[in-house]
């Protein structure tokens, strides 16, 4: 096993509970909302957080070992670490921070340099690698990080919200690069996040992490179709298209088109939209939105802070609206609506084959 | 046509007025004349009286200090005490002193050269020097040839300051070079690293030896090896009460006032 | 009306402080100013250069600055390591300790000099052992000054590299670990770079302390020419005697502070000196 982990640990308020193991070349994705030790439990694998009680190890060698006072420091223990801020050193060029995990470990500065080129070059990132972190943006910046984790050939990825602190559009590239890191180059990852986007894109198995303890865990299909705690569940509120983009356009197996952001890549793909990004009409609306269909309503879930509605249609999705949006329209099972989507709220991901999950008709609640 | 409120600018000129005529105000108070009323008629006196004397006169213009005051109770005496070529300085540079007595002549001098003086200097006191070592003498210093031992740590004061002048003229004498590791700022200066036990011996005054109460002692240097340093005392021209001024040095010079000087170890003519 | 009018940016003093504040400040800038003036007027011009170059002031010019810059050094070479060890490991006790090292902050100088000597004074904890063993001897000789410069210098590094380090963020160090850096290697390649301007304004601050240094150093060091009078003591002395020679080399000493202060304005300021907007 490459990651093995049973654990515990004192985070703020509650104590974090983990027994959890990665197989080689697997890439777990750990779910949950803020606050849940999603962060402590990456930084204890990475050696920057000592555990109280347990042991981890990682490719067989032990870590951390309270039992037997075995406590291995970070920088023996092979990890690549990627965090929400890319956390680059200012002080010294792109080239040089890629380098940085070769030259600490003792290479030499040509060697280092080569191969950190390499990676640069890999990542399409070449033409920075004299500048200076400060003026890259955040996605180049968390790019470059990615490389600078992956140059030092480390056993186990670590990834800490990379996309959190990105916009739309670079937390599509950092996917992209993720994605043909995975095929190209595999290695096993630990993917925390909140974004439930990037778990769909990225990994094998999820974990559900909600105030320190595991509510969930097992392949993400399972997962997104019986939800046990209320963050899934509102996670899952997506809903995912799956079909062909081109000409700016994601086209279904059964022919409707759902019209994508300009950047979109072309190839098989994966969109997912947010229930709130869905707008209900009772006629053809006049506004921007290229996205519109006429669908009926075949499931509510009314909540007293949100009325979610199941629309079956040429594209079949799920809305949320306020009490207030939802009395104003009067709806009702079976009702006749008008659903309307922008293009630029529409996320779309590469799909990467059979091992991704299908798409599935979630349950509303 | 109401008038208008002040603009800024008048404003910002009242305020620097304002305040510049407070700060001439301060200035004005601050530098007031001092409150010494100069009482020529009747005996006991009154007012302030500063006196400047060198740091070796410390322990008896201290005794004469309590002897003058009992003697005009409405007369507020101080001494300052320091090397006497500072002292000299803070004169010249107008600092408020009545008297100075000052252990060399060529510091008086000085002064007088300025044409701060009122009347001529009187020798009031002499004094000889001797040579200053640790308590229990672990140096074994018993003439002044064994100043010159190398790896003595000797200090005096420089050239400037009398004791080291003194200092170098009874060294020239006999014939001898010593190296000082330090030249101290005045004669206090030498006797407190000596009794600290810092440094091994320097040359002092005699009545300095006195002082130190057994925290050093002395070795004596013989008459004809040694020099007499005498103590010109004078009125400062500028003093704002030189009836104090002179009842100053007259009880420096009267019976009282030797008899305290020769008890603490001081020559008087 | 005037069509061509010049482009010049109007001047409405929006975010000028209010004039009452703008007065006192004036008043302030008086206050510092007029001392400065005054010795630049009373300095014997015309003999300026002959009493700045007699041998007793450039040696006193020369023996400053060669202690000064060791006490510079030493207090980085100290410094630097105390600095880490105050903002990074908590020991118990650290508290007291941390005030204990930037106590000569607070102390007058004389003070410290002679608490020097009850530490390394012949009579004091270590001196005879220091003399026994090395032959050396602090007190009256240039070791000594340095010595006391540091003493007195050091905590001001101390000072500001603790508070750059305190407010760094761990996560850069962080990421240097798991990419595999020592931790001295990560203190070197990421963090010293980080602070680096506090490093260098601490060092400034030190080292323009040791220069002016007077009270530890007459107390402890000495007065010897050559060996043990600086140009603080060299100035106090020369008072006495000369006093012409006593400006003249205070106005030197002015020279150099004011120089290096402008110099590295913009790293105590901690950025740009110019304004950002024009009014």
């Amino acid at each position: 096993m490459s990651i093995d982990a049973r654990f515990s640990v004192q985070h703020d308020e509650f104590e974090l509970t983990i027994d959890l193991s990665l197989a080689d070349g697997e890439v777990l994705a750990v779910l949950g909302p803020n606050g849940s030790g999603k962060s402590t439990l990456l930084n204890a694998i990475a050696g920057l957080q000592p555990i109280d009680n347990g042991a981890i190890s990682i490719d067989g060698n032990v870590v951390d070992d309270v039992g037997h006072s075995t406590f291995v420091l970070p920088e023996h223990r092979h990890v690549g670490v990627v965090f929400q801020n890319s956390e680059l050193f200012d002080n010294l060029s792109v080239l040089e921070n890629v380098a940085f995990g070769l030259r600490a470990r003792g290479t030499k500065r040509t060697v280092a340099r080569a191969t950190a080129t390499g990676w640069l070059e890999r990542f399409s990132l070449e033409q920075f690698a004299q500048r200076r972190p400060k003026s890259l943006s955040g996605g180049q910046a968390q790019r470059v990080a990615l490389a600078r984790a992956l140059a030092s050939a480390p056993s186990v990825l670590l990834l800490d919200e990379p996309t959190s602190a990105l916009d739309v559009r670079a937390k599509a590239e950092i996917r992209r690069d993720l994605l043909r890191l995975r095929r190209e180059h595999p290695v096993t990852t630990l993917l925390v996040t909140h974004d439930p986007v990037d778990a769909f894109a990225l990994a094998d198995r999820v974990i559900v992490l909600e105030e320190g303890r595991i509510v969930q865990s097992g392949a993400l299909d399972e997962v997104a179709s019986h939800p046990q705690s209320r963050h899934i569940a509102d996670m899952v509120g997506l809903s995912l298209v799956r079909g062909d983009v081109r000409d700016g356009a994601l086209v279904t197996a059964t022919g409707a088109r759902l019209v994508v952001p300009a950047d979109a890549a072309f190839g098989p793909s994966v969109a997912s939209i947010r229930p709130t990004a869905v707008s209900l009409h009772r006629s053809q609306p006049e506004g921007s939105a290229r996205n519109m269909w006429e669908m009926t309503v075949s499931d509510l879930d009314r909540q007293p802070e949100r009325v979610r509605a199941r629309l079956a249609g040429p594209i079949p999705l799920l809305a949320e609206l306020t009490p207030a949006g939802a009395e104003a329209l009067s709806l009702d099972i079976g009702d006749s609506v008008w659903a309307a989507v922008k293009a630029s709220d529409v996320s779309v991901t590469p799909d990467l084959g059979p091992s991704q999950p299908a798409p599935t008709n979630c349950p509303i609640r | 046509m109401t008038t208008e409120a002040p603009t800024n600018r008048q404003r910002a000129r009242r305020i620097l007025g304002s305040s510049l005529l407070t700060l001439v105000a301060v200035v004005v108070v601050a530098c007031g004349p001092s409150d010494s009323t100069s009482n020529d008629s009747g005996t006991s006196l009154a007012g302030s009286l500063t006196v400047s004397a060198a740091a070796s006169l410390q322990g008896a213009f201290t005794d004469i200090e309590v002897a003058f005051e009992k003697a005009h109770p409405r007369l507020n005496v101080t001494v300052n005490f320091g090397a006497s070529p500072t002292l000299a300085q803070q004169i010249i540079d107008a600092a408020p002193v009545d008297v100075f007595a000052s252990a060399d002549e060529a510091t008086m001098e000085k002064v007088a050269d300025e044409k701060l003086l009122n009347g001529a200097p009187t020798i009031f006191a002499t004094n000889s020097l001797e040579i200053i070592v640790r308590k229990g003498n672990p140096s074994k210093i018993t003439s002044l040839t064994d100043l010159s031992t190398s790896r003595l740590l000797y200090v005096t004061c420089a050239p400037e300051v009398p004791i080291g002048k003194y200092a170098g003229q009874v060294l020239q004498k006999a014939a001898l070079t010593v190296r000082p590791a330090s030249f101290e700022p005045d004669v206090k200066g030498i006797v407190a690293k000596v009794a600290s036990g810092e440094a091994d011996a320097g040359i002092v005054y005699a009545t300095d030896i006195n002082a130190t109460k057994g925290a050093a002692e002395g070795v004596v240097i013989p008459p004809n090896a040694n020099i007499t340093a005498e103590y010109p005392i004078a009125r400062i021209s500028t003093s704002a009460n030189s009836a104090a001024a002179q009842a100053w040095i007259a009880f420096v010079t009267s019976n009282e006032g030797r008899a305290i000087l020769r008890g603490y170890g001081f020559g008087t003519p | 009306m005037n069509q061509l009018r010049s482009t010049r940016k109007r001047s409405v003093g929006l975010r000028r402080p209010p004039v009452a504040i703008i007065a006192i400040a004036a008043i302030a800038i008086a206050f510092f100013m007029l001392p400065f003036i005054g010795l630049l007027w009373r300095v014997p011009w015309s003999d300026a250069w002959s009493l700045f170059t007699t041998t007793s002031s450039l040696t006193a010019l020369r023996l400053s600055l060669e202690t000064s810059l060791w006490a510079t050094g030493l207090s980085i070479l100290f410094g630097v390591p105390l600095a880490w060890v105050l903002a990074r490991f908590g020991f118990p006790g650290r508290r007291i300790v941390r005030a204990l090292c930037l106590l000569s902050l607070v102390l007058p100088p004389v003070v410290g000099g002679v608490a020097l000597f009850a530490a390394y004074g012949r009579r004091g904890l270590l001196g005879d052992s220091l003399f026994e063993l090395f032959g050396v001897r602090l007190p009256f000789s240039t070791a000594g000054v340095v010595l006391a410069q540091t003493f007195i210098a050091m905590p001001f590094l101390v000072l500001t590299v603790e508070a750059a380090l305190r407010g760094l963020d761990q996560r850069a160090e962080d990421a240097a670990r798991t990419l595999g850096a020592s931790r001295w290697y990560a203190f070197r390649r990421v963090t010293l770079p980080a602070i680096r301007p506090a490093l260098i304004a601490g060092a400034v601050l030190a080292w323009a302390r040791a220069l002016g240094e007077f009270g530890a150093t007459i107390t402890f060091a000495g007065n010897f020419p050559g060996r043990t009078q600086t140009m603080p003591l060299s100035v106090y002395l020369a008072l006495e005697s000369n006093p012409g020679q006593a400006l003249v080399l205070s106005v030197v000493m002015i020279a150099i502070s004011f120089g290096v202060l402008l110099s590295l304005r913009d790293q105590w300021l901690g950025g740009s000196t110019t304004p950002r907007t024009s009014r």
